[in-house]
């Protein structure tokens, strides 16, 4: 495990970094819930967000994808300031998916998946060529054809969360920030989803942040693990640098062994009992 | 395109560089309802003392009429007509604007406390300066011009006190609901020392009434709508996004605090200046838009479907009150009763969370 002020680690170092925070302050109104946290995603990783409920793991995905303004500090996309460039042009470089999306009823997936378009057209231009064919490809490749004329308020849970992917996807940036995507999901949809967004880190390209609060899932999927605790960055590195037994009670007040996973090879906790 | 159903439900349309999906019923519904606007508004203007055919009222209209059918028609009838039709289209996309906005079907100018605003004001303008001298400024300002600052001012309220770095709807429906009773106490304060003669007439006031209108009461409006109807329909492409929820909406590149600003800022001048014109006529903002949307089958309240069928709902309740209830009642009376048991029924189908 790497104890570190926040740098990313030296595996990736090579890549150049797409999304970075420096010394950022987060707070709601007076509350700070981080502070002085720097963290910089390079391009093409695929990073989890850990840590205990409250840690401020949302808040900082918040930041990153500029739905929350730091009040010290800065977040920097492609180098520059996100926060003086224009909103617009974030959304063609960044998508995120908050937590729980609501759709309004009535509205059909296809219709859904088309709005992703949202950054890249304007008044006049508002269904392009284009458009259509980006967004039948998005359906396509997440299986959501068939379901294009389904109103998303009909869907299952793990179709529901397919359907925003595929939104995601439609909107064709190069990073994607997820917020807990496998929330309310059963064990099968949650591996559906997970494997969702791998295959669109490793087949398309795209740098991945997601929040997640299964620490087997983080580490089966995500190359790297960012932990956090008390709005601080505890932690960074693969799961297996991350992962380890002394963090676990560190951070989680968990005493827990931490075997391989039979399946994946990847660092796998098994809960023993909660500290003090 | 072979994708083109399969995708949306809408059909692409392009030419040259606009490209747009458009379902049938987005374009059909506007249209029926136009059409229907322009035959019910001859048949109205035809109706009265002196009863004129549909044709006639038509060809009068675009200027073949004879001497006295055309005064007739355009002094003593069509004035009438023109305030309901623009006051029901009004009412209609400002109720639309309120309810994709604030993610509410019971979001409307009637709950939030706007029309209130417009009754204090005229309410005082009547009461105030009533029969005697003590007339001072209120008087002076007549009471479309009392009754358009109280809804700006309760619109200001509404915004300035809902407003924390962006608009919440659910902040705005208490923040609207609290101003509403303020409003109504006021209202009922005035009323309560009013002359009764006076009272009366603020009484029809507060009903909303399209009797004795001329063109001086349609003109202000005429403008207002002018400017603030294509604002309205060139916000639609953000609105559509708006409705996901802030945090999806700023995702995908909205600003949003800037278009919130500018949705409640429209609704709130299409209120104050229809109420103004013809008093607050209840409930027209409240059914409307859901009419509309289910008559469109879209996922939120179209606003130029919601702004044709307000018309049409005003113009026809203001014939009915005129022609087959025995007295003329005002208009107000009429919607408010159709408008109260389809609130009702709204409630009782318990829609589904995300929207109540």
């Amino acid at each position: 495990m790497t104890i570190e002020t926040g740098l990313a680690p030296p595996t990736t170092a090579t890549a150049p970094v797409r999304l970075a925070a420096e010394h950022v302050r987060l707070a709601y109104d007076d509350r700070v819930v981080v502070d002085d946290l720097d963290l910089e995603l390079t391009e093409g990783s695929f990073t989890a967000i850990v840590g205990p409920n409250g840690c401020g793991k949302s808040t900082l995905l918040r930041a990153l994808g500029r739905l929350l303004r730091p009040t010290a500090g800065q977040v920097l996309l492609d180098g520059r300031a996100i926060s003086r460039t224009p909103t617009r042009e974030v959304a063609k470089i960044l998508g995120l998916l908050p937590q729980t999306p609501v759709a309004p009823e009535g509205l059909t997936v296809g219709d859904l998946v088309a709005r992703g378009r949202h950054p890249h057209q304007t008044w006049l231009r508002q269904w392009s060529r284009d458009d259509e064919a980006v967004v039948a490809e998005a359906l396509a490749w997440t299986d959501m054809t068939e379901l294009a004329s389904r109103p998303v308020d009909a869907l299952s849970g793990g179709q529901r969360q397919r359907a925003w992917i595929s939104m995601a996807l439609a909107q064709g940036t190069d990073l994607l920030l997820l917020d807990e995507p496998t929330t309310y999901l059963d064990l099968s949809h949650q591996i559906d989803v997970l494997e969702l967004v791998e295959r669109l880190h490793a087949e398309r390209g795209r740098t991945v942040v997601v929040v997640l609060h299964d620490l087997n899932l983080a580490a089966r999927y995500a190359e790297r693990l960012v932990a956090m605790k008390d709005g601080a960055l505890v932690a960074s590195g693969t799961p297996d640098e991350v992962l380890t037994e002394q963090l676990l009670a560190d951070v989680f007040d968990l005493e827990a062994r931490v075997l391989p996973d039979p399946v994946a090879g990847t660092p796998m906790v098994v809960p023993v009992r909660r500290l003090r | 395109m072979t994708a083109v159903t399969q995708v949306r439900g809408g059909r692409a349309v392009r030419v040259g560089p606009v490209s747009a999906s458009l379902r049938w019923r987005d374009a059909a519904v506007p249209v029926l309802a136009f059409a229907a606007l322009v035959i019910l508004s001859a048949v109205s203007m035809g109706r009265g003392d002196f009863p004129l055919a549909v044709p006639d009222v038509l060809r009068t209209l675009v200027g073949l009429g004879k001497g006295p059918q055309e005064f007739i028609v355009l002094e003593l009838r069509a004035p009438r007509v023109v305030v309901g039709v623009l006051v029901g289209l009004a009412f209609g996309v400002a109720g639309a604007l309120f309810q994709t906005f604030a993610r509410n079907p019971l979001a409307s100018p009637d709950t939030l406390g706007i029309t209130t605003g417009a009754s204090a004001g005229a309410v005082a303008a009547i009461v105030l300066t009533g029969g005697t001298s003590t007339g001072a400024v209120l008087g002076g300002l007549g009471i479309p011009v009392a009754a358009l600052l109280g809804a700006l001012l309760s619109g200001l309220l509404l915004f300035a006190l809902t407003w924390r770095a962006g608009v919440d709807g659910y902040r705005l429906v208490l923040v609207g609901i609290a101003l509403w009773s303020i409003g109504t106490a006021l209202v009922d304060w005035l009323l309560t020392n009013a002359e009764i003669y006076d009272a009366a007439s603020a009484y029809v006031w507060i009903t909303g009434s399209l009797n004795a209108r001329t063109w001086d009461h349609a003109l202000p409006l005429a403008l207002a709508l002018a400017v603030l109807l294509p604002l309205a329909l060139a916000a639609t492409r953000t609105l559509a996004v708006m409705q996901f929820g802030d945090d999806t909406a700023r995702g995908l590149g909205v600003r949003l605090s800037g278009a919130q600003a500018a949705v409640v800022l429209i609704a709130v001048g299409l209120v104050a200046f229809a109420v103004s014109a013809a008093g607050p006529i209840a409930f027209v903002a409240l059914i409307v838009p859901q009419v509309a949307v289910r008559l469109t089958g879209g996922s939120r309240p179209p606003l130029l479907a919601s702004g044709l069928v307000g018309a049409l709902l005003v113009v026809g309740a203001d014939l009915v009150t005129r022609t087959v209830l025995p007295e003329a009642l005002p208009v107000g009376i009429l919607t408010a009763a159709i408008g109260a048991p389809y609130l009702l029924w709204l409630l009782v189908r318990g829609r589904r969370g995300s929207t109540l």
